[in-house]
């Protein structure tokens, strides 16, 4: 493999894994702060103890997700630099106010969240928890906006005596819909998650017979909060899908192994073999008009299709190499106002010609061959998104049924009733994560060729170190977070087990009175 | 404002998070560094982790936050140094993300050979940073080969061995007495009876380790080749460094200026050292040491933030490696709002927090 082929698997191994923790450290910070609320509103100490039980096996995910964050802050400028200078002018800004807004309230006060349950009031520890929930919470909010804006590069021109993008509009960058859209749907992830997770354990307990109070009353927390978090996953990954209809057609098409413009409305491929080589679509069963409404909210207005965005792509760069011409000139006659003028008008499409780049260096004398190459190259790899976001939607639409079952039970207090169900809410438990992972595939595999789509391709982004340097490091990290894996499942496994009572005593043996 | 003054403020903040960060996350780095030999028993042992548990998470976003400031107000040093430095960071990291799992994970099971194991990588976890920090800032003072192409895309030729020359391993080693003295103050305030005890026992050696390494490393700075700007250049101007000129003059980094800060750093020391029996004075002493030694390698590089040894020209400054001015600008009223509101809370929790860990405190929520 080469330096650009070990550098995105590097990134994609790392964020997957961050995407480990973090949806559960979302969803259950928002748990924990309920259950806090009913102990300070009603007093009984049972919720207390659940508030302290949940949070035990909060801590050490919390602990996984700090320590795989650290990582994903840096690799931007370890494996990433040409990307680093190109758009940090942009980039670093919601990264930098993300520490500063985010990562400070929330690494502040899981600190009270622990440690000062006896220094404190009822009232003000349970500030203390909504505030690290409302940390975690804007941490998401700030890395999305950071990642929509590599979907959606709005609010940012280039600038030719800098070479690199610099912001016009920080107010575009800020309430960039795609950001916001992405926001709601992931952090409703991550409530389903954390739902999920409360869940299946209690339910695994009342399976067992154990602990029946204590899983009752967290299954009636966790089923009408998920219940709210999965109905707006698949709402609003609807909007997801809206936004990604507007900005990113070839993403939409893929995901729907669209090789052809279908005339309006297009039609929604409920299953399917897409074949790559041929261009065509095996065995498609198809729901009529479905696509058509979501991803353009009417009618009439056509989704294009695979083919028809190659050519648009063709066209370009065809008109993205008059900007780089212009720039060449540039870089040799910073003065000359004819080149200023010609990279001005063509300069949205001066990505489009960086695509040559993977093909020859001196892009200029690119031939109609090649650029038909480079456009063909901005189709993803179709099979996979479409298989990813169809094992996404399906597991959102158990996820309804399931909350939903959870809520009724709750509501006629039958929860411990029917073994089937108890059943299926357990072995959903890893369902959640399947679907998150999956979710990023769609969005970043799905991405590529880019990295910031229309503006720099992937693999002009990487950094100069040598191929050797990131396989060790990759190798390294896969190694020690394969570790930290075990380690942080033994210790899940443990304290589920020893279940709340026994959990809540054992935290604080030490060797002496082992 | 202009541009100008934007890039001077700028410079300062990154000035201002770095010694955030060596001043809070210093005491933990420190302290975690001291561990197997402050505490032999595990009840003693969990006193000192005690006494960072409920801050070190808070102390370390400092670090994260440096690296999110440098990327957004200074997009080219964040890639230069940290893609030039690949390798050093990679160990960085890797000792860094020991930390969490070590302080999270290691009371949880009773097994001792489970918890010496977590004790070690906690050593490691403070030990490997302080020294790596230390021999990065020793390197920006010989300058690292790096240049750029007409797309301002990035060449270095930077291996790990080249970095690890006796400067800077020298360099490494002060940052590490300087992490050592300022863990030992902090469990010196923090801790009564025998950790105290050995605490303070720690802190003469560690600061009178310092000031030797500090004058040394000082004398051999004074005839090192130092860089200048050679020719007029716009201060204002954009943020490309391949449009100047730069010459090496011996001796070139020594500059008044920077002499205050080297006399805060060196009073520091001697405070912590005299003043250990008062622990809260003899702390905020040790917390001067990192503000005068950061300040010093500030002021003594000003306006240079990464010097290029194989191309000169090439080296990164105040002038030429910032944002632009409107990110700058909106960097800084962010920063100007959130700041206060971060020491605000921080300072609360460390009153909610206040008074020393003793045995009785282990148990319960704690590590
Ligand atoms: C949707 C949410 C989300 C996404 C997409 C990411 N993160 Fe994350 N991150 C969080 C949500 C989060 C969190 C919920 O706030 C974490 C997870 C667990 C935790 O402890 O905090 C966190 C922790 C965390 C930390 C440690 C913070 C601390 O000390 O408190 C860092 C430095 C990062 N992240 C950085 C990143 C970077 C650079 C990412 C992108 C490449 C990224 N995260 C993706
Ligand atoms: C934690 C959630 C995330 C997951 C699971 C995730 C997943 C992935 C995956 C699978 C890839 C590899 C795609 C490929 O190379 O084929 C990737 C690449 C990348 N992602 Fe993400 N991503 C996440 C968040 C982010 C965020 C928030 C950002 C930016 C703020 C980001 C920026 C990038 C970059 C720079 C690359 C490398 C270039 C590329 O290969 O596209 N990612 N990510
Ligand atoms: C009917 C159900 C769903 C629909 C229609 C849907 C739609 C989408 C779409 C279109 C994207 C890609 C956005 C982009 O390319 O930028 C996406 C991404 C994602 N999905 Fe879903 N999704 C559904 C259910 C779920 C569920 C159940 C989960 C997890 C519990 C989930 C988690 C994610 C995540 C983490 C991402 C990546 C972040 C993002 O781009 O927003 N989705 N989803």
């Amino acid at each position: 493999m080469d330096l650009v082929e070990l550098s995105r698997l590097q990134f994609a191994v790392t964020a997957l894994y961050h995407f480990i923790f973090v949806p559960l450290t979302l969803g259950l910070s928002v748990l924990l702060g309920i259950m806090e609320t009913v102990y300070v509103m009603t007093g009984r100490e049972i919720w207390r103890d659940l508030v302290k039980f949940w949070g035990i096996l909060f801590g050490i995910n919390f602990a996984m997700g700090v320590a795989t964050g650290l990582t994903m802050e840096f690799q931007f400028g370890t494996n990433w630099a040409y990307y680093s200078q190109y758009v940090g002018d942009v980039f670093g800004a919601p990264l930098a106010i993300e520490g500063l807004m985010a990562f400070f309230l929330e690494a502040t006060f899981v600190g009270l969240f622990f440690f000062a349950w006896d220094r404190l009031s009822k009232v003000q520890h349970l500030m203390a928890t909504w505030t690290l929930a409302l940390g975690t919470n804007l941490s998401a909010l700030w890395i999305l906006i950071a990642n929509g804006w590599m979907q959606y590069p709005v609010g940012a021109r280039f600038n030719a005596d800098t070479m690199r993008m610099e912001v016009s509009d920080f107010m575009a960058v800020l309430f960039n819909p795609v950001a916001q859209a992405k926001f709601v749907h992931t952090v409703s992830a991550g409530y389903v998650t954390g739902s999920v997770f409360v869940l299946a354990i209690s339910a695994w307990y009342l399976l067992r017979g154990r602990h029946v109070e204590f899983a009752r009353r967290s299954m009636t927390v966790a089923a009408s909060f998920g219940l709210a978090s999965a109905l707006s996953v698949v709402i609003l990954g609807d909007e997801s899908g809206y936004t990604a209809g507007q900005n990113q057609k070839m993403k939409i098409a893929a995901i729907e192994a669209m090789w052809d413009t279908e005339p309006a409305p297009a039609s929604f491929t409920l299953f399917g073999l897409p074949d790559r080589a041929n261009h065509v679509t095996h065995y498609e069963v198809q729901v009529p008009w479905m696509l058509g409404l979501v991803a353009t909210r009417s009618t009439d207005t056509p989704v294009p299709g695979i083919s028809e965005l190659v050519g648009t792509a063709r066209r370009n760069i065809a008109d993205g190499l008059i900007a780089y011409r212009a720039l060449t000139v540039i870089k040799t006659a910073p003065k000359d106002a004819a080149a200023r003028t010609a990279l001005d008008a063509h300069v949205n499409n001066l990505g489009y010609a960086l695509l040559l780049k993977n093909i020859r260096p001196d892009i200029e004398n690119a031939t109609p061959d090649e650029i038909a190459r480079a456009a063909a190259s901005t189709v993803p790899n179709v099979p996979v998104l479409f298989w990813a976001f169809r094992i996404m939607v399906g597991l959102g639409l158990w996820f309804i049924a399931l909350f939903a079952a959870s809520f009724w039970f709750s509501a006629k207090r039958q929860l411990d009733r029917y073994r089937i169900y108890l059943w299926a809410a357990f072995l959903t438990l890893p369902l959640p994560w399947i679907a998150a992972e999956l979710g990023w595939i769609v969005a970043e595999y799905g991405r590529q060729p880019w990295v910031i789509v229309g503006v720099l391709p992937t693999a002009l982004g990487v950094s100069s170190t040598a191929a050797g340097n990131v396989l060790l490091s990759l190798t390294g990290f896969a190694l020690f977070y394969s570790c930290l894996l075990v380690v942080d499942l033994y210790l899940l496994l443990k304290y589920i087990r020893l279940g709340p009572d026994a959990a809540l005593t054992a935290q604080g043996h030490t060797e002496e009175a082992a | 404002m202009d541009y100008e003054t934007l890039r001077l403020i700028w410079w300062a903040l990154l000035g201002i998070l770095l010694i955030g960060f060596a001043v809070m996350d210093g005491f933990d780095l420190g302290t975690a560094a001291l561990l197997p030999f402050v505490a032999r028993t595990d009840i003693e042992r969990r006193i000192v982790l005690n006494t960072v548990g409920p801050v070190w998470e808070g102390n370390q976003v400092w670090f994260i936050v440096g690296g999110g400031v440098i990327f957004a107000a200074w997009p080219t040093l964040y890639a230069a140094s940290f893609s030039g430095f690949y390798l050093a960071m990679f160990l960085v990291l890797a000792t860094l993300i020991l930390r969490p799992a070590g302080f999270k994970f290691r009371s949880k099971v009773s097994d001792p050979r489970w918890r010496a194991f977590w004790d070690w990588a906690l050593f490691a976890g403070g030990v490997v940073p302080a020294l790596v920090f230390g021999v990065a800032f020793g390197n920006l003072f010989l300058g690292v080969p790096f240049g750029f192409d007409s797309d301002l895309r990035l060449h270095t030729d930077i291996t790990l061995f080249s970095l690890l020359n006796p400067f800077a391993l020298l360099v490494g080693l002060t940052s590490l007495s300087m992490i050592v003295l300022h863990g030992a103050s902090w469990l010196n305030y923090k801790t009564d009876g025998t950790v105290q005890a050995r605490a303070r026992r720690v802190m003469p050696f560690a600061a009178i380790a310092f000031g030797a390494l500090f004058l040394l490393a000082g004398a051999w700075l004074a005839r090192l080749d130092g860089y200048v700007i050679a020719g007029a250049m716009a201060h204002d101007g954009p943020s490309n460094p391949t449009l100047k000129e730069v010459a090496r003059v011996a001796g070139g980094w020594v500059t008044g200026s920077a002499m205050p800060a080297v006399a805060a750093a060196l009073v520091g020391a001697a405070g912590a050292l005299l003043l250990r029996r008062r622990p809260l004075l003899a702390f905020f002493c040790s917390a001067l040491v990192p503000i005068g030694t950061i300040a010093t390698a500030g002021l003594a590089l000003f306006p240079f933030l990464l010097p290029s040894s194989s191309h000169p020209g090439a080296s990164l400054t105040v002038w030429d490696a910032s944002s632009s001015k409107l990110t700058l600008g909106v960097m800084l009223g962010v920063t100007a709002l959130l700041l206060p509101i971060i020491i605000a809370y921080t300072a609360m929790v460390y009153r909610v927090m206040r008074g020393p860990v003793r045995a009785k405190d282990v148990g319960g929520h704690s590590y």
